[in-house]
């Protein structure tokens, strides 16, 4: 299958000039917001915590912050990115076009993972800011950033086909990825809860994204890398696997 | 004359069970301006939708330059340029962006020198760098079909092009509809105002509830199903025919001023002369004479509700 460039490249440009567009929105916001994450919780409160398998607190919550804008915004991106034209009508220009879902996947999902990905890494650029931290694996940490937002940017254009309101749009990454973050030892070890929540936490998914990131930083975590690694490219494989269906079928784009 | 598009057997059975279409065979010939005509909701947007890879067909095939628009929708699609019935365009891009972006999507290098002419063409040359949400209506319009444009399509659709457009803006479309066609473009346009038809389009096409009821070249069917009919203007008012000029063909207006004959221009003898005669002998002045030939529109309000040829009547072309 021969990909066509030129079609991609519309795409991702004007998706990405979207971006540069809302860059208070879309960028400045979320690292301030995650700033005060790091002054709160880093540089207040962190200062009184006891460490973590002997990280300090305002370092141990990083990777779990970064992951938390990173997988809100690769969704929102993802999900505003096509969700505004099927809701405009503009559509109907993508449709007609001699573009293949392919090509159409890795403009809008690819625009959106890049953002989201410069995103988290000015979110670890600002938090050295507040906080001292060392990255024991980059490259490996890198991976994990870029693997997270494509996946969830996949999952955010999922999203974004399936919502038919600007409620259902916003509804998933408030009702459901921003507790299951939370939850997911974003700001605790799993170590430290009891035995039993320690047990539903093995059913969230978000667990091994933010302890597989977190052991590149740290070189520890709660789950198993090799696990934490298997179960992200699960996540990915599964979000490929809806959006090749939506296409096969032509689910809520086409009539 | 060969197809650049060719429909079979198309049905489209929308998701509810409502069959918009019912097995459609359409042929379109290469360069020729092809109208498409019929009431609302008859099925024209859909046709066309299928045909421009928007809306999945339920059976039935479409070729489009000579491909499969199914299976070899890159090479169908690359075609084609849509400027679809709604105004629907992006709000914060700029005009030249804007164009530029279809351009690309549609798989073709970057080539300024070409956006350029279409927004000279369609006078959006000024307007470029505005954002599209600071144009008005009508300018949305056209970029929209600057949009279709951008990437020399071989064939254009126009679903409803000048809705919403002032008439001298129209007048200047139809211009561009048939230099375009000079290029070579097969054109397909949907329309509810007749008369763009009457003055456009080679061939006409009409349907009605999800079935073609007609395909002709618009100038046989105006000689075919036109009727001609001459209105004599009497010096004096009659109150009923006399007996020597009672005819199914003739009937006296209101005001007993205006005697109205009907008859076929195609006929070897029209019965004009006998008729002025047949006054003559009765004594009956007259001061004015004037033909008329029934407008396309008249066809159609026919074919559309009656099924029947058009007698001619007084009305004027307009919107349907
Ligand atoms: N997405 C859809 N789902 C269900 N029915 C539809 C859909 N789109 C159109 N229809 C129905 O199909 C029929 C044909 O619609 P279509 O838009 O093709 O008509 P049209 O000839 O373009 O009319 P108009 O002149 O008003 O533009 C209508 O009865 C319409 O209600
Ligand atoms: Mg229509």
């Amino acid at each position: 299958m021969k990909l066509n460039m030129y079609s991609i490249r519309a795409i991702y440009k004007f998706e990405m000039a979207r971006t540069w567009r809302t860059l208070m929105q879309s960028v400045a916001s979320p690292v301030i917001s995650t700033s005060l994450y790091f002054v709160v919780f880093g540089s207040a409160i962190g200062s009184r915590m006891v460490e973590i398998d002997g990280v300090s607190y305002g370092a141990f919550i990083i990777p779990g912050l970064i992951m938390l804008s990173l997988m809100t915004q690769s969704i929102s991106n993802a999900s505003f990115g096509i969700y505004m034209p099927t809701f405009s009508g503009t559509i109907y220009e993508v449709l007609s076009a001699p573009v293949s879902y392919v090509e159409i996947v890795i403009g809008y999902v690819g625009a959106a993972a890049t953002k989201s990905t410069i995103l988290g890494i000015l979110i670890l650029i600002t938090a050295r800011l507040f906080v001292d931290y060392e990255v024991q694996h980059p490259l490996m940490m890198i991976s994990f950033l870029l693997l997270t937002a494509i996946t969830f940017s996949l999952f955010g254009f999922i999203i974004g086909i399936w919502a038919d309101t600007f409620e259902k749009l916003q509804i998933i990454p408030l009702m459901i990825i921003t507790p299951l973050t939370f939850l997911g030892g974003s700001f605790y070890s799993i170590d430290m809860l009891p035995p039993f929540w320690q047990t539903v936490t093995l059913f969230n998914p978000v667990v091994y994204l933010i302890s597989g990131f977190r052991y590149s930083f740290f070189g520890s975590a709660d789950v198993n890398i090799g696990i934490s690694i298997g179960m992200t490219l699960f996540f990915l494989a599964i979000c490929i696997a809806l959006v090749w269906w939506i296409f096969r079928t032509g689910y809520r784009l086409k009539s | 004359m060969s197809a650049v598009i060719s429909v079979k057997d198309l049905n489209k059975i929308y998701q509810g069970g409502f069959q918009a279409l019912k097995n459609i065979n359409l042929d379109i010939h290469a360069g020729e301006i092809f109208a498409l005509l019929g009431p609302n909701g008859a099925g024209k947007t859909t046709l066309i939708s299928i045909i421009c890879g928007i809306v999945n067909p339920s059976s039935g095939t479409v070729l489009a330059d000579g491909y499969d628009i199914v299976r070899d929708y890159r090479e169908a699609r690359t075609a084609i340029g849509l400027v679809p019935q709604e105004l629907s365009t992006d709000a914060f891009e700029t005009v030249w962006d804007t164009v530029s972006f279809s351009r690309g999507l549609f798989g073709k290098p970057r080539n300024d020198a070409h956006i350029e002419k279409v927004l000279k063409v369609l006078s959006l040359w000024d307007k470029r760098d505005n954002k599209i949400m600071m144009l008005s209506g009508g300018m949305k319009r056209r970029v929209m079909i600057a949009k279709a444009l951008s990437h020399e399509p071989k064939i254009l659709f126009l679903d409803e092009p000048t809705a919403g457009v002032d008439v001298e803006l129209r007048r200047e479309m139809w211009e561009m509809v048939r230099q375009l066609r000079e290029q070579g473009v097969t054109i397909i346009l949907t329309t509810h105002y007749i008369e763009e038809a009457e003055e456009m389009a080679d061939r006409v096409g009409i349907i009605r509830e999800g079935k073609i009821i007609l395909v002709d070249d618009k100038a046989r069917l105006m000689q075919k199903l036109g009727r001609k009919q001459l209105t004599v203007h009497l010096a004096e008012p009659l109150q009923s025919l006399p007996a020597t000029l009672d005819d199914d063909a003739l009937a006296l207006s209101e005001d007993g001023y205006g005697l109205v004959y009907t008859y076929d221009a195609n006929q070897e003898t029209t019965g004009i002369a006998e008729l002025l005669r047949a006054l003559n002998a009765a004594g009956i002045e007259f001061k004015d004479l004037h033909s008329r030939q029934s407008s396309l529109e008249d066809i159609f309000v026919d074919l559309v509700h009656n099924g029947q040829p058009a007698p001619a009547n007084a009305s004027s072309a307009g919107e349907v």
